[in-house]
């Protein structure tokens, strides 16, 4: 029976001090040739200090189609923005 | 969904590429949209994976150690991109296998140029600096389409790409400084190649059943009229640099435009070779069929012994 090896996503932390960022997808049989095989895909030329690899059907992403009831709460609540808090000039920096 | 709703999801689809906004994986699409994608992406992909052949051909055969190492990363490179695209490919909702498939069974196409046979050294230098640089024009405004995966990849595409044509430049230059024969050889690859690349740029704007769609979607942001020019203009002094002749003899600078003028194409060599009468198509086929045939049993193997050791670990946490 033919079996396909699954799909996972590739992140790589490009220098120490920067975050893991999402960098691909790529197919592997396991977690250490998925690891392996990021190497060779996606830092041929020193992109990364370090990879995580997860399968992609470990992910769970929000839908589009909900942008609406997801996000939209945060619009009108401007007050958590500093410049709703009005301050006299003369305080310059806060 | 009612058809009009579907209007209304077009509407905002097209007003949301027309402001420059990317399209990702889960966001509503039209089916054309998706299917053009996954034809065009594809294609790509195909590309660079077949790529690797004509080239692969000179790797034991490379004239010294420096050219060895520097072809073996280019080849290494086509791998690379064309996994990047296939990736982005199955952001469309079709599988690896499926690409496969439509590769192997001649449902899907690549280009052209990689049905051509490479019968000498001179021929990695043509391809570097031709074809390679054919394919740098075609890949830029692509960074800039409206398809957030596709564009991602191309920036690492094109990042990647410049080494290649810059490789294959020097191999020219180097052979047109050499001996006679040596400079023979590098004209006779240039006489080879010169023509295809130029069709690798795609049919004559008329002659083009996509580009309008496209350029509609920015999948293409040139016509292939004009990045054939760009090409031939980039291209002409560099090979007056090396001293070497464009084999057109109808190839003239033309003041007034401010492009050169150029000698018609053959177009019904470029058909030939798309419908699969090139001079290596059954070959480059055959080649990719083989090795995932003969590939099969390792991939079974891996999977098995990624399923066997989950077994194992999975008996030991109980």
């Amino acid at each position: 029976m033919k079996k396909n090896w699954p799909l996972w996503e590739v992140f790589v932390r490009s220098k120490n001090g920067l975050e893991h960022r999402h960098f691909g997808s790529l197919h592997a049989a396991d977690a250490e040739m998925a690891l392996e095989n990021a190497r060779d895909v996606y830092t041929r030329r020193n992109e990364g200090v370090s990879i995580w690899v997860v399968e992609s059907k470990h992910i769970t992403a929000s839908n589009p189609e909900h942008n609406g009831e997801m996000f939209e709460p945060a619009q009108d609540k401007v007050y958590r923005h500093p410049t709703f808090y009005k301050v006299p000039d003369e305080v310059k920096h806060m | 969904m009612s058809e009009n709703q579907i209007k209304n999801l077009e509407a905002e689809f097209e007003a949301k590429i027309s402001r420059d906004e990317k399209i990702e994986p889960k966001d509503w699409m039209p089916e054309k949209y998706r299917q053009t994608h996954i034809r065009q992406i594809s294609q790509h992909a195909h590309s660079e994976i077949v790529g690797m052949l004509p080239e692969g051909n000179w790797i034991t055969r490379a004239p010294s150690l420096r050219r060895k190492v520097a072809l073996l990363a280019k080849v290494q490179d086509e791998a690379g991109h064309g996994l990047y695209l296939y990736s982005a490919c199955e952001t469309l909702g079709i599988s690896r296998d499926e690409l496969y498939e439509q590769l192997h069974t001649g449902k899907a196409k690549y280009s052209s140029i990689f049905n051509y046979p490479t019968l000498t050294w001179a021929d990695m230098g043509a391809i570097g600096w031709l074809v390679d640089g054919a394919a740098i024009i075609n890949q830029v405004p692509l960074c800039n389409t409206s398809y957030g995966p596709y564009a991602r990849a191309m920036v690492r595409v094109c990042k990647e790409e410049s080494f290649h044509q810059r490789q294959g430049f020097e191999i020219m230059m180097k052979l047109a400084q050499g001996t006679p024969e040596q400079k023979e050889m590098a004209q006779d690859a240039l006489n080879r190649w010169w023509w295809p690349s130029l069709m690798m740029l795609g049919p004559t704007d008329d002659a083009s059943v996509h580009t309008e769609q496209s350029m509609k979607w920015k999948l293409k942001r040139k016509t292939n009229d004009e990045l054939r020019q760009q090409f031939i203009d980039q291209t002409v002094p560099q090979a007056d640099l090396i001293g070497l002749t464009i084999p057109d003899f109808d190839l003239k600078w033309n003041e007034e435009r401010g492009h050169y003028d150029f000698g018609p194409i053959n177009w019904d060599e470029f058909w030939q070779v798309v419908k699969g009468h090139g001079p290596c198509n059954k070959e480059r086929l055959a080649a990719r069929k083989g090795a995932w045939e003969r590939g099969e049993w390792v991939r079974d193997a891996a999977m098995a012994y990624a399923e066997k050791q989950a077994d194992r670990k999975e008996k030991q946490v109980v």
